[in-house]
């Protein structure tokens, strides 16, 4: 073996052209894709692994048939529910845990009255939220169920802002005045990044980040609006504040934990016959409709991944097979011209198995080489990907070591099999006729 | 042309010339479909707002610290402060705003299930004139049409005269008769009386619903809500100036605010279309490495079949073959399997097309990216293999004499 690997580092030296042109082109190739691949993986990957297969997004049709929409719109249901749908559900309490929330955007009034406010984006849910994400904390800890039933004024940070506001301390137990009113700190976020943000995949679904929490009963009270979108349809949305709560505008975010399969198909009836109960006192006319996806389904159902990446890790990938087909070509003349050397080594006994296994190994060593400058051409398209890309995909840029291991398989892969088909025409030389034209 | 010597040496190198062949194909297929993309794309950004002059406006995002009884009145005092400005033209304000913020949608049909989505932009009566729009038909609100609502939670019957844009008039009405009759709004049971048209106010977004893009309605509204935008246009060549008075006359007015963020609409465009303007990029990048890695396969390719072939070009020298003749015996050839390429990349790229029509909203490949794709390649083919080609006609007779 190190015998062919010494041949291999010597046959590539004796045509540097050649050989410096297959390596480019595979190194071209690899860098093209795995550019693209780390992004797509990054934005298709599982935000919370371990854990995604329990949480589920119920959904429910609120506006029944619309024969006059679209063809693609007809079967539509809303990713949001109404609040009677998200109290419906809330009190219920037919899963392990559940969460309704909406995104809200606050205003902090810093102690030092000579500061201007500070705006956040913050969320306001119930407590489950937490050990349902399983959320980290430094300090502190969730809200409880009490706090959420008696709408209390309490928030939880996140390390960031907590880093911000008071530099890190432990503020468990600390008061912060939010618009006009007080609240108190019960509980500090370690970090915590899932990216998709699946549990809100309406916009900014790899960098947005939530500042601040607060029990989503509190918000309705103060009754903060949500920044996300406010979809209505059929009946208005009425007079008011009350007016929205009792309207079929669709707002409110809502998972549900259901650690097994058993809990995920009675969720599943209890689902099918709250559709039935609406219809039954006159709120739906239409057969239930309803659905249950876990995150990774939720995450494909609402196209995560943006179109441009998917396109363009298309045609990275096209590229790289022109690439491999153009390494064929080399290999093809680069082997072939070695013809001499493998009726000399074959008239002195070598098998054919093992000319072949020596043009394998010399493939290999050129994949290998390829591969690595596969992987600095990564970095490079990474960062000018950072650089012209939308910036919500920004961070979706990082090169991991998982990454630079599917980069050097996927070139050693690619050389081999360009390989295979050059050097078994090598291993087909006839010693006998090279050997009189000499 | 000696087709029939050329035919029988591919015949011989059928890998090799299928290499090639296959690398045409694929680079002529993914060419014509990423410079269409390109295409696409930048046509997109472009699109006109509707807005005159984008930068001059910009937008101020504002966000009440907390929703008091009196936001209405402190949104008067600020448009008057913001109007006093000497860099400042004009301001209004609304909480829709066109290329990436926030933007209210509704349905507004004159028959109900026959409902058209458009963005709703409640507004006052200044801002035609500080967005710069064109009135083609019908008038401007007056100062006496503006009601002043708390966002959803109020409702009003009826909104009284709203402005649509031409778009929308088309959509409602295919003659675009609309001045003066009266729609109803989805949701709810509230009605608007059309009372003038503009010619354009594009949103650059609406849900992918790329018809509606030109759909607007400018309804009569203070939009008196803890979130507002105020739109301000200022006076020739003083944005910089404007935008920095703006942010301190606010602040001067009232500390009780966050200016969430302040941008000029050339500047949000930018931000908006970035992502599509990296994709093109991208696309040119990869096509153009494309070309390269194609080039350079012909070269070498090209390059060994002259290497192998140096004796019978050598023999056909000393028959009395001119090096013009080797050098277009490998023009021809190359254009041979360059036009097989082609004639196999033009299906790939139209099957493709039809595979990425299924996946993002685009249309059909026109018939121009194939041909000038095609003749791209084609000459990509023949300026490769000039220098290969020049090699073999260089070949002296005398290699003939001397064997391999």
């Amino acid at each position: 073996m190190s015998y062919y690997f010494n041949l291999a580092l010597r046959s590539l030296r004796r045509n540097i052209a050649l050989t410096a042109l297959m390596i480019g082109a595979i190194g071209i190739g690899i860098g093209a894709s795995m550019t693209m691949l780390t992004i797509f993986r990054a934005a298709s990957g599982d935000p919370i692994p371990g854990k995604s297969a329990q949480l589920f997004v119920p959904q429910i049709d609120n506006v029944g048939p619309q024969p006059n929409a679209p063809a693609e719109t007809q079967d539509f249901l809303p990713p949001v529910l109404t609040y009677l749908d998200a109290t419906g559900l809330m009190q219920a309490h037919a899963a392990v845990r559940q969460a309704a929330m909406y995104p809200v955007s606050i205003s902090i009034t810093p102690s030092d009255r000579s500061r201007n406010p500070l705006q956040v984006d913050a969320r306001a849910t119930y407590s489950d939220f937490f050990p349902m994400f399983t959320v980290p904390f430094r300090f502190g800890g969730p809200w409880t169920k009490t706090e959420d039933d008696s709408h209390a004024a309490v928030v939880v940070l996140t390390r960031a802002l907590n880093d911000l506001l008071f530099g890190g301390a432990n503020t468990v137990g600390q008061n912060l005045t939010i618009g006009d009113r007080t609240y108190r700190i019960v509980g500090v976020l370690d970090a915590w990044h899932p990216s998709p943000r699946f549990y809100d995949v309406g916009g900014d679904t790899f960098s947005g980040e939530d500042q601040l929490f607060l029990p989503f009963t509190r918000a309705l009270d103060e009754q903060m609006p949500t920044v996300a979108a406010l979809f209505c349809n059929g009946t208005g949305a009425g007079t008011g504040w009350d007016g929205l709560l009792h309207s079929n505008c669709v707002w409110i975010r809502f998972w549900v934990e259901l650690p097994t399969a058993h809990d995920v198909a009675s969720y599943n009836t209890f689902l099918h016959n709250y559709a039935a109960e609406q219809r039954q006192s006159g709120r739906f006319h239409w057969p239930p409709h309803v659905a249950l996806r876990n995150v990774m389904q939720w995450l494909s159902y609402n196209h995560v991944v943006p179109p441009a990446v998917d396109t363009l890790t298309n045609v990275s990938f096209a590229l790289l097979l022109v690439c491999v087909l153009n390494a064929v070509g080399l290999m093809l003349a680069k082997f072939m011209a070695s013809t001499g050397m493998v009726c000399v080594r074959r008239a002195l006994g070598a098998t054919r198995p093992a000319i072949f296994a020596q043009f394998m190994v010399e493939a290999g060593v050129i994949g290998l080489l390829g591969g690595a400058v596969g992987i600095g051409l990564t970095k490079l398209g990474l960062v000018s990907c950072r650089a012209v890309l939308e910036k919500d995909l920004s961070l979706l840029t990082r090169f991991s070591i998982s990454d630079v291991l599917i980069a050097l398989a996927l070139a050693l892969a690619a050389t081999l099999l360009a390989g295979l088909y050059p050097a078994w025409r090598a291993t087909q030389a006839q010693p006998a006729s090279q050997l009189k034209t000499q | 042309m000696e087709l029939g010597p050329i035919l029988s040496s591919l015949r011989r190198n059928k890998v090799g010339a299928m290499l090639i062949v296959l690398q045409i194909a694929l680079t002529l297929a993914v060419l014509c479909d990423a410079l269409f993309i390109v295409q696409q794309q930048t046509a997109l950004s472009r699109a006109p707002s509707g807005v005159a002059d984008e930068s001059s406006v910009f937008t101020i995002a504002n966000q009440w610290v907390a929703a008091t009884d009196d936001l209405a009145a402190r949104e008067r005092t600020d448009l008057a402060g913001l109007r006093a400005l000497p860099q400042v033209a004009d301001a209004t304000l609304s909480p829709s705003q066109p290329l990436g913020g926030r933007l209210m949608g509704m349905g507004i049909a004159f028959r109900p299930a026959k409902s058209k989505s458009t963005a709703v932009y409640p507004v006052d009566d200044h801002a035609i004139n500080t967005l710069g729009l064109r009135l083609i038909a019908g008038r401007n609100f007056r100062p006496e049409d503006i009601l002043t609502t708390r966002g959803f939670r109020e409702n009003y019957p009826s909104w009284g005269g709203v402005i649509v844009t031409r778009e929308l008039a088309r959509a409602l009405d295919p003659n675009g008769n609309v001045i003066g009759r009266t729609a109803s709004l989805v949701p709810g049971t509230t009605t608007a009386t059309i009372i003038g048209v503009v010619d354009r106010l594009a949103s650059g977004q609406f849900g992918g619903d790329s018809s509606a893009a030109e759909h607007s309605v400018l309804a009569p509204f203070l939009w008196a809500d803890s979130n507002v935008f105020y739109f301000v246009r200022a006076k020739p060549g003083q944005l910089a100036a404007a935008m920095l008075a703006a942010r301190n006359g606010l602040y001067k007015i009232s500390r009780q605010r966050t200016i969430v963020s302040m941008q000029s609409l050339a500047d949000a465009r930018l931000d908006f279309y970035r992502g599509a303007r990296g994709e093109a990029l991208l696309m040119g990048v990869i096509c153009a490495i494309l070309l390269g890695v194609t080039a350079f396969g012909i070269i070498g390719l090209t390059s060994y079949w002259v290497s192998q072939r140096r004796r019978q070009i050598g023999i056909r020298r000393a028959l009395g073959a001119s090096a013009g003749s080797i050098l277009r015996y490998f023009q021809v050839e190359n254009l041979l399997i360059s036009g097989a390429g082609s004639v196999l990349g033009i299906a790939l790229g139209l099957a493709a097309n039809l595979w990425i029509l299924q996946s993002i909203a685009m249309e059909r490949l026109p018939l121009s990216y194939l041909i000038v794709g095609t003749i791209v390649v084609l000459a990509l083919g023949q300026v490769a293999v000039l220098w290969p080609a020049f090699r073999a006609a260089a070949v002296p007779p005398a290699v003939a004499a001397r064997g391999a």
